[in-house]
């Protein structure tokens, strides 16, 4: 009887549709990450047709060879990931507060304008802020030096000290305004009866705000975080575009450098880096479903 | 009744100012687009002294930007309707029967949303399956970058269409062809249109890919031709002269 059952269901919900989805999956993103364990340890590149086995030699030189500055590209990456996750998430957080429970007027006009840039492709944005933030004739600058806040004017993207929190600076402005649209969402789902309850009771905004609002919020603050971690991560286009990397390796990040490293010909390098971020987002990749299972939230 | 009066004008001046913010730079680049090239120079908030309607004139007859248009729509149509369709299909399979070696595909295919590409042994896998360079093998990259995070959304909506209609479907005689085509995919819909829409601006956006596997200009899509277009010196450029000049 069960047996039947099984078969049952084999015929109606056949396996053979399953099949195009996993090949395309395994073939293209799987199995080349994969296959970069295995050439991360070799001399792959493209100046031979031999490929030789040289052990750990790819990854001494990115951790220990501080010529090739693969360690400042790493940090950079990690300095741009966290400084993003922190900035967007406060900002995004205050703005949603803001304009749920903040102003009445226009709300929705406000929303609609903050999430506008989240549309914009990355390139467009980029070259936009090529030109504002441009040192003498930039639009930011020239409006800091009217306004008499000189000291303020520097030289955003070619400055050694000030390029990435540019680059970081601009890739808030765009991203900021979709992670409010999702924290909206949270907020609105929660009852405003807590509210009721809690200001019957005595507390005050502050309290309401600290123990309702962000311990309900919690879930949708976690997916805002695991998204700007996995952007981060892998941030390749606002940085290409704005910079390029430059000046010298002040922005440069994994990826740029892999694609680097890629057009120059050195692909057991640029494997090994590639490799070395895989590890680390399949680690975070098993944490996000085990969010994802346990919230049953949806982005 | 004072105080309460200040806290909204501030916190409307406060709106009001993060949406100049937000909105100045977007401002900025239609302003520009229609200023002649002197008045253009410094990207100034000031309007155009006459609007210049053949600034997009030049810039898609220089760019080429006709062809690349037309490459961008073919590639986000077509990846986005390959991955909708296979990953509607893995979705409801999945989510209908879930034995256990159903359950770690779904877990294998839902991990890719935190994967990275490795674009460098990705090369490898597109020249063994000769795509490299060709307009076929980046719409099926597309569509493989669009699977897991179209499985996810959609086995979740699965879940809510009722199984009673399967089992009346296969009564009346449906094979499993029929009753997923005619029956299980118009009750889709809505979870179809979010990941259509979400995988069309991915891909219209993006220009990763068609910079590692895409090298013959023709081929390019709006993203890359129109970088291209404005950055010829940069490495990039150079790179693609070397190979190609």
């Amino acid at each position: 009887m069960k047996k039947n059952k099984l078969r049952m269901k084999n015929t109606i919900y056949p396996s053979y549709f399953v099949f195009g989805a996993l090949v395309l999956y395994l073939l293209f993103l799987l199995v080349p990450g994969v296959m970069g364990f295995y050439y991360s340890f070799t001399d792959w590149s493209s100046y031979s047709t031999d490929v030789h086995f040289v052990g750990a030699e790819n990854f001494y030189r990115i951790f220990f060879d501080s010529s090739r500055h693969y360690t400042v590209y790493i940090k950079n990456t990690v300095i741009f990931t966290v400084v993003t996750i922190i900035l967007k998430t406060v900002i995004a957080l205050l703005l949603a507060l803001l304009l749920t429970s903040g102003i009445k007027r226009f709300a929705n006009l406000h929303r609609a304008i903050i999430f506008l840039p989240a549309v914009l492709p990355l390139l467009v944005v980029g070259l936009v802020f090529k030109s504002i933030l441009h040192p003498s004739t930039g639009i930011l600058n020239l409006f800091l030096r009217t306004v008499g806040l000189d000291f303020l004017a520097q030289r955003w993207l070619v400055d050694v000290d000030w390029a990435l929190f540019s680059v970081i600076g601009v890739d808030t402005w765009k991203g900021v305004g979709y992670l409010m649209v999702i924290l909206i969402a949270g907020l609105q789902a929660i009852p405003n009866d807590y509210y009721e309850a809690a200001r019957i009771d005595g507390a005050n905004a502050l309290q309401a705000l600290w123990h309702i609002t962000l311990p309900l919020l919690m879930p949708a603050i976690m997916v805002v975080t695991v998204l700007n971690l996995l952007y981060g991560l892998k941030v390749f286009d606002i940085v290409w575009v704005l910079t390029n990397g430059g000046p010298g390796y002040a922005t440069e990040t994994v990826y740029t450098a892999v694609f680097k490293d890629f057009s120059k010909g050195y692909y057991g390098i640029a494997t090994a880096l590639s490799t070395m971020l895989f590890v680390i987002m399949v680690s975070f990749g098993y944490f996000v479903i085990w969010l994802m299972h346990k919230e049953g939230t949806d982005f | 009744m004072k105080t309460k009066k200040i806290k909204a004008i501030s916190a409307n001046t406060m709106a009001i100012i993060v949406s100049l913010i937000m909105f100045i730079p977007i401002y900025l680049v239609v302003i520009n687009s229609l200023k002649d090239q002197v008045q253009a120079s410094s990207m100034g908030v000031d309007l155009p002294t006459a609007l210049h309607w053949g600034n997009f004139l030049t810039v898609i007859e220089k760019g080429k930007l006709g062809q690349a248009f037309l490459n961008s729509m073919i590639y986000s149509t077509f990846a986005t309707i390959i991955a909708i369709t296979l990953s509607a299909m893995a979705a409801f399979v999945l989510s209908r029967n879930r034995t256990r070696a159903n359950r770690y595909i779904y877990y294998l295919i839902v991990m890719g949303i935190a994967l990275p590409m490795n674009f460098v042994t990705l090369t490898k896998v597109m020249q063994l399956t000769h795509l490299i360079n060709t307009q076929i093998g980046i719409i099926i990259l597309y569509a493989a970058t669009q699977i897991p995070l179209s499985v996810f959304i959609i086995y979740a909506f699965v879940e809510t269409i009722p199984r009673e209609l399967d089992e009346a479907a296969i009564i009346d005689g449906c094979g499993p062809f029929r009753l997923f085509f005619s029956i299980i995919l118009p009750l889709l819909k809505p979870a179809l249109v979010t990941t259509a829409i979400l995988s069309f601006l991915w891909i219209w956006s993006e220009f990763l890919l068609p910079l590692y596997y895409l090298n013959k200009s023709t081929y390019w899509p709006m993203t890359l031709a129109i970088y291209n277009f404005l950055d010829n010196t940069s490495l990039i450029g150079v790179w693609f002269r070397q190979i190609f000049c």
